[in-house]
């Protein structure tokens, strides 16, 4: 970053659809539908206590999740310590706290090491 | 047929009730034996103590007069009282009745059951005499709350009762059996009074009036096999309906005063609270997600669906945990800790390890004030916060003013203990490392779990409304009282949850003049943001803001005071009236005395 200075593009990105994976979002959304509604605003990263302590953006991950990028997830949300802040702040009224509980349990549901125990 | 009716009616009752002890002695020595080992030694500590006697004296007043029910409805207490009470005196009188006539207690139990079936001549004895008008009284007595219970049906509302809940097929079978045993048992008592004239004051008048119509002799053995099969029917069903509550509720009480207490797992204990639930529906009434429409979550259904293993995410987590249930439950089933319970089970498998948690260095202070992440989205609250503290000189150190973990009670709300546990510890350290003797919360919730789960010995934990109280007393602020009107919320997780109730009231009455409320104390509302609840959606926590604000604006006060950030945030959504923090209050009168000082020193200058 230091040798950086002013302006930056991202590199240009492509969503490859034979490796979209949406089943933790499918699922997410199936049991939070507002979390539709989501427009990235990004007031819930701005808010974050976790994210205050340690690089943690949860609207970084919401949008990995809707890419069909699901692969940092695990290790991301981990972070999150439920206090409730992102909920107030908020504009759409997205139950952001259920939606991290539902990723971490579709983490354990959709995981290949635990199929036989799901099945 | 009517030889082989007499020789055998009385099967059907004793079946049933051997069948029943033999199912809830299994029950009970299974539950008792799945007890931890801490507590079977408490038990085995307690039951030859004062606690036995304690425990047979609540067993009397809740488990047969209903003394709670009596608080909740007179009429539903009334209702409850003369099934149970009644119908316990009814197997005691009976009983002793029995072994007056006999003059022995070697007869078979079914004997004192069906007494006036066996027993026909009417003697001119007084205590024979005595005897049957009581066993009448108290037969009146049971259909009394017999007829009460069929009301209940038609109109529950004059029993204080918006709401009942819906029954299983095990439950009607239980029910309609039980609502069926004491009119029989009538009928069966008039008949045999009608033909042997061995009846009380009401079922001799009952057999004397059919007797006159019709010829009683062919029908008398018909109708006491009613009598006992509604009996034993009623027992071959108790088990597997919501009556297990009866003998269970008595097993409860006993463990309780043991210091039996719930684990955070789910044990055996914490089946016996499931099973001391009776569905009486009261715990529907004080839920206040019904003004948001949601009805099937409630602290009942969630107890049924443990029982019937079909406990779904979507019921477990749809709950405020703000433990109105848990105060008005006539059994005492600790609703908010079974449930947390419950949560535990279900997320235990993604417990979060938080490793990137780094020790950062105390700061040496006298107070440690932890505002809280809630506060931080109030940031009115740890201004005046600050603003005291500064006042009255303290030397403090404001915790979580740049960064701290959160205090790690939504996770415990959650069930996720192990990740809590790692918030907890971190925090304490820093707690701990800063020397300090007090340590003050501004938000409840974190209040709560400092001084539940943080091992801070040596430190006195207090929430800000009585830190403020103490600067009060000990005079290092000072207190005026302008007019103003005001309402206090209490907040679930400091009132019902840490049980403070007083303080805060005793500093508003410093400062203010507080409006007594019906919905106070322990009666008191959520405001509907509570972090317990992830399930809820948003429309529908402002649904239940807006009942409770509709209640306090009947009040016409100036402000509504309450002393959670949280709380301050939800209800200020609402437009139509004022909310602010207690802190505030304390903050604004002491900001406008310094102005009015200042004024008259003006006034002081310009005159000299």
């Amino acid at each position: 970053m230091s040798n950086k200075f002013g302006f930056d593009i991202s590199p240009s990105r492509t969503i490859d659809f034979d490796k979209f994976d949406n089943q933790i979002l499918q699922y997410v959304l199936q049991h939070e539908s507002s979390f539709m509604t989501c427009m990235s605003c990004g007031g819930c990263t701005a808010t974050c206590s976790a994210g205050n302590l340690i690089d943690f953006n949860i609207r970084k991950m919401s949008l990995g999740l809707r890419r069909g990028k699901p692969e940092s997830l695990a290790a991301e949300i981990d972070k999150c310590m439920l206090c409730g802040k992102c909920i107030l702040v908020c504009p759409r009224g997205i139950n952001i706290r259920n939606v991290v509980m539902l990723i971490k349990k579709a983490l354990v549901k959709f995981n290949p090491k635990n199929d036989e125990r799901n099945n | 047929m009517n030889e082989i009716i007499s020789q055998y009616f009385t099967w059907p009752f004793t079946i049933g009730a051997i069948y029943l002890g033999i199912i809830v002695i299994i029950r009970f020595v299974r539950w008792v034996i799945g007890l931890s080992k801490i507590d079977k030694i408490r038990i085995l500590k307690n039951v030859f103590t004062i606690k036995t006697w304690d425990s047979i004296k609540e067993a009397v007043s809740e488990g047969l007069l209903h003394r709670k029910i009596f608080k909740t409805n007179s009429l539903l207490g009334y209702m409850h009282m003369s099934l149970a009470f009644g119908w316990f005196l009814l197997i005691i009188i009976g009983h002793i009745e029995t072994i007056y006539h006999e003059g022995t207690m070697a007869f078979p139990f079914y004997k004192s059951i069906f007494f006036r079936y066996f027993v026909h001549e009417s003697t001119g004895n007084f205590i024979a005499n005595l005897f049957s008008e009581t066993m009448d009284l108290l037969l009146l007595f049971v259909l009394s709350g017999v007829f009460l219970a069929y009301y209940k049906r038609i109109n529950s509302r004059i029993y204080g009762i918006k709401r009942t809940t819906k029954l299983k097929s095990g439950d009607k079978i239980a029910l309609s059996a039980l609502w069926l045993i004491f009119p029989l048992r009538l009928l069966a008592e008039s008949f045999s009074a009608g033909i042997h004239n061995n009846g009380g004051f009401l079922t001799q008048l009952l057999g004397n009036l059919l007797y006159s119509s019709f010829s009683l002799e062919p029908a008398v053995d018909y109708m006491w096999l009613a009598y006992s099969m509604s009996l034993g029917f009623f027992f071959i069903a108790l088990p597997n309906s919501r009556y297990m509550h009866i003998p269970t509720e008595i097993l409860l009480i006993f463990l309780r005063k043991y210091g039996v207490n719930l684990k955070k797992r789910f044990n055996t204990y914490s089946q016996i609270q499931v099973f001391s639930c009776s569905r009486c529906g009261i715990c529907l009434d004080s839920c206040q997600l019904m003004n948001a429409e949601i009805k099937n979550t409630q602290s009942v259904y969630v107890l049924k669906s443990i029982r019937n293993k079909s406990l779904t995410d979507e019921t477990l987590f749809n709950c405020l945990l703000c433990g109105r249930c848990q105060n008005d439950c006539p059994v005492g089933i600790e609703l908010n800790d079974l449930r947390i319970t419950q949560r535990i089970e279900s997320t235990f498998e993604y417990n979060s390890s938080y490793e990137y948690l780094e020790h950062t260095k105390a700061e040496k202070a006298d107070v440690v004030y932890f505002a809280g992440c809630m506060t931080h989205l109030t940031p009115a609250i740890k201004k005046s916060m600050q603003y005291i503290f500064n006042y009255a000189g303290i030397n403090y150190w404001f915790m979580d003013e740049d960064k701290a973990p959160c205090c790690g009670r939504p996770l415990m709300q959650m069930g996720q203990y192990d990740a809590a546990q790692k918030l907890i510890e971190n925090n304490r350290q820093r707690i701990i490392e800063s020397g300090a003797h007090t340590l003050v919360a501004s938000c409840p919730i974190c209040y709560k779990v400092f001084k539940e789960d943080y091992s801070l010995p040596h430190i006195k934990i207090m929430h800000h409304s009585e830190y403020l109280l103490d600067l009060v007393y000990k005079t290092k602020i000072p207190y005026f009282k302008p007019a103003n009107r005001i309402i206090y919320h209490d907040p679930c997780e400091l009132g019902r949850g840490s049980n403070i109730y007083e303080q805060p009231r005793e500093l508003l009455g410093f400062y203010t003049q507080l409006i007594p409320i019906q919905a106070e104390k322990d009666r008191s509302y959520c405001c509907g943001g509570s972090l317990a609840n992830i399930k809820i959606q948003m429309h529908e926590r402002e649904k239940i803001m807006n009942s409770a604000i509709n209640e306090y604006l009947k009040y016409e006060p100036d402000f509504l005071v309450t002393s959670c950030p949280l709380c301050k945030k939800t209800f200020a959504k609402n437009r139509e009236l004022i909310v602010k923090d207690i802190a505030e209050i304390v903050c604004e009168s002491l900001q406008n005395q310094y102005t009015e000082l200042q004024k008259q020193n003006e006034v002081l200058l310009t005159q000299s």
